[in-house]
């Protein structure tokens, strides 16, 4: 306990749990704006009616999503990545795997900034009309493409990497076919997410 | 036949010094290897300018890639130089020093960190006491063919060489340390001590620095099957962990 050991271990599964399952039913819950404007307010209402929330917020999701950011930077810090030299499609997954993970990091700051804490701190209400005016900025847009792109890809490659990291997928044929499901992964999490997004631009 | 091969090679007196580059011209005779063609250099240390200089220091031994000790950079990547057929490579022919471990002179580095591995987490098997203890157990033909492929690792250092997680911001211990735990675990008098292999893989540096590039399997020589070792123990470790904790 508290050994090196255990913290990469806590920091390979936070990404999924909670962090990676909290990304689906949150992309999930955007979905509701397919449903219309009331079907979503009426989502986001529901949701912040739930008992506990702020315990829940802190235990499920900024906890655990601060410990990954944190830990993640040691990780980056402790690689010397060497695509040029040695181009296998593993090693550049790995660099982009460290690629797509600051890239998410500055992206959740700046969506959890705007559209959490704009509710709790500036008195804002997240509603539909909220949201929509928030992403409706053309930059803004294609900043939230990049952002959501680069989570997925880091979730899919990441859960890829959990696999091995945890002894499930031994080997190389195991390995491969895990590396289409997460690719399956990625590409349903990318239809969903730009399915919503498309809602409110 | 006069034909000259280009060599442009890293160069450096000792761990203190600047390095620098230093072109040559080597007579080219058929299917020479770099290490002949250092040897070369060897006989006759003139460089591509004329200038008498010194004589390249490498290392190498065995001359069949089964004892690690030639590897190095030849065109950017990590290998062996006695396997480097001249005519198979591009030129002019760059040859530098393994940059993961520490610089002797010129093309020599010193690969001591691979055997301190292998002796942080007792890559051997104990033998017992001074009495006959009988004939050893029996090995299924299946454990044996994995072990053989294991078995084939030279330490050589290349797949520490392309490891991104191997450098001097970590403490990694490496894929080839790894891959000789999974060894003399599979070895039923080696598994006796199995519990301290996997202790001390999960120590510092340990087998959960890997992050999976797999660079170590491509560029292994001699073809191990690293990847597969890493997965198996990053699996006997996990539950190591697990039940090790809930057994305390």
């Amino acid at each position: 306990m508290g050994s090196p050991f255990f913290w990469r271990k806590v920091h390979s599964l936070s990404g999924l749990l909670p962090i990676g399952i909290f990304l689906c039913v949150h992309l999930f819950i955007n979905s509701l704006a397919l449903k219309g404007e009331i079907a979503f307010n009426q989502g986001v209402s529901l949701l912040h009616s739930v008992p506990y929330l702020w315990v829940l917020e802190l235990l499920i999701i900024f906890i655990p999503l601060i410990f990954h950011a944190l830990y993640g930077i040691w990780v980056v810090y402790l690689t010397r990545n060497n695509v040029l030299t040695y181009s296998y499609f593993r090693n550049w997954l790995f660099y982009l795997q460290r690629v797509t993970a600051l890239i998410t990091l500055v992206f959740v700051v700046w969506h959890v900034y705007v559209l959490r804490f704009a509710n709790g701190i500036f008195g804002n209400e997240i509603s539909f009309t909220f949201v929509s005016q928030a992403l409706s900025h053309p930059l803004v847009t294609v900043l939230y493409v990049v952002g959501l792109l680069a989570t997925f890809a880091h979730f899919a490659n990441g859960l890829w990497s959990l696999l091995i990291s945890w002894g499930i997928t031994i080997g190389a044929r195991a390995q491969r076919s895990a590396a289409y499901v997460c690719l399956g992964v990625f590409v349903i999490l990318m239809i969903v997410g730009m399915n919503a997004l498309r809602v409110f631009i | 036949m006069d034909k000259e091969i280009t060599f442009i090679i890293k160069r450096c007196k000792d761990p203190n010094a600047t390095s620098y580059w230093e072109e040559f011209k080597v007579p080219y005779f058929s299917k020479m290897n770099v290490v002949s063609a250092l040897m070369e250099i060897q006989k006759n240390p003139v460089n591509a300018r004329g200038e008498v200089t010194t004589p390249v220091a490498w290392d190498c031994n065995c001359l069949e890639e089964v004892c690690g000790a030639c590897t190095m950079l030849i065109n950017g990547k990590v290998r062996q130089s006695c396997s480097a057929l001249i005519d198979k490579l591009e030129q002019p022919i760059r040859l530098a020093p393994l940059t993961k471990f520490p610089l002797v002179r010129d093309l020599v580095v010193d690969r001591q960190v691979m055997f301190a591995n292998l002796s942080k987490v007792s890559a051997w098997i104990e033998i017992d006491g001074t009495h006959d203890m009988g004939p050893g157990p029996k090995i299924p033909q299946k454990v044996q063919e994995l072990a053989y492929e294991l078995s084939k690792c030279m330490t050589c250092g290349s797949c520490m060489e392309a490891c991104p997680n191997v450098n001097s911001n970590s403490k990694f211990i490496g894929p080839a340390a790894i891959a000789q735990v999974d060894l003399i675990n599979s070895h039923p008098t080696g598994a006796l001590q199995k519990e301290k292999r996997l202790l001390a893989l999960m120590g510092e540096g340990g087998i959960a620095d890997c992050g999976n590039a797999q660079n170590c399997e491509k560029v292994c020589p001699k073809e191990i099957p690293l990847t597969r070792s890493i997965a198996k123990l990053n699996r006997a470790t996990t539950l190591q962990g697990i039940f090790g904790w809930l057994g305390k």
